[in-house]
């Protein structure tokens, strides 16, 4: 990685922190250091940035979907447990 | 939000004793999340209907030793997530689970695409050709770190949460969704950089 003028290897000694540093859950001294090393290192910031966006990405998705059971996987799910009298048809 | 959060409430004598309105109660406040989290583990829809099944049967037999040392939800998603785990350990013998050995962590995460696809429009990220690839994504991870990804980062349990479902560490939750999520960076960033108006 990188086209820059620092040393490469701590490109590779902060990957291992950047899925704690997107969630927010990285401790502040850490934080520091990345952004530090960030502002010098285009192909960091790009890794950070797509990982950022894979994340968003997912959860988005899965936000925009409601779970549910299609109805005769529930017929025969009730069914199975026994559970019948309790099922609510959609009208 | 996690299912815990969404549905409290449960009458836990009622349902301990066998009550079936009860545990009809839970049936429908969870069905829809155990059939999503099988769906994703498994990708056949009468694969999960299967581990469907066997996590309710299977949580009704329980639940009179069902002790409450974790909410009824994470219990739950345990039972659907052992079972969606066996069935491809029968199915796929020669792929280890979720106990799958740490090796080859850093070079894991080594990130090989440097490409950066995040000014593509939201149409595009989202169209419907690319949230199946965002799915088939998620089938190309190996089972172990499908699993945590799909709690995490799908069904949107805590990292503690996702240790008791898996009953592994914190900490190797935490390794596994950083793997997880560098993976699908890779062949996100794959797909995506095919569609940058660049590479037309």
């Amino acid at each position: 990685m990188g086209k820059h003028n620092h040393d490469h290897q701590d490109c590779s000694y902060l990957l291992s922190s950047l899925s704690d540093y997107i969630d927010g859950s990285l401790e502040k001294m850490l934080c520091e250091e990345i952004e530090r090393h960030v502002a010098d290192c285009e192909d960091c910031r790009v890794v950070i940035d797509t990982l950022e966006k894979t994340v968003y990405l997912y959860h988005t998705t899965t936000a925009q979907e409601q779970p549910s059971v299609p109805m005769d996987v529930k017929e025969r799910l009730y069914k199975r447990l026994d559970l019948d009298d309790f099922l609510i048809k959609p009208e | 939000m996690n299912i815990g959060e969404q549905h409290p409430d449960f009458d836990l004598v009622a349902l301990q004793a066998g009550d079936r309105a009860e545990f009809a109660l839970l049936v429908e406040a969870y069905s829809g999340q155990v059939y999503r989290l099988a769906l994703k583990m498994l990708q056949n829809p009468q694969d999960a209907e299967d581990i469907l099944q066997e996590t309710f049967i299977k949580a009704y037999k329980a639940l009179p030793n069902f002790e409450g040392r974790s909410s009824l939800s994470t219990w739950l998603y345990r039972i659907a997530t052992n079972e969606a785990l066996m069935f491809l350990r029968k199915k796929r013998p020669e792929q280890v689970s979720v106990d799958e050995p740490l090796e080859n962590e850093d070079g894991d995460e080594r990130p090989r695409q440097i490409i950066d696809w995040c000014c593509l429009p939201e149409n595009e990220l989202m169209s419907t050709e690319s949230r199946a690839n965002l799915d088939h994504s998620v089938q190309q991870l190996p089972d172990g770190l499908r699993a945590v990804f799909l709690l995490r980062d799908i069904e949107g349990l805590s990292t503690r949460e996702t240790a008791d479902v898996l009953d592994i560490s914190e900490s190797a939750v935490k390794t596994r969704l950083s793997r997880a999520r560098f993976r699908l960076r890779e062949l996100l960033s794959a797909y995506y950089s095919e569609r940058m108006p660049s590479a037309v």
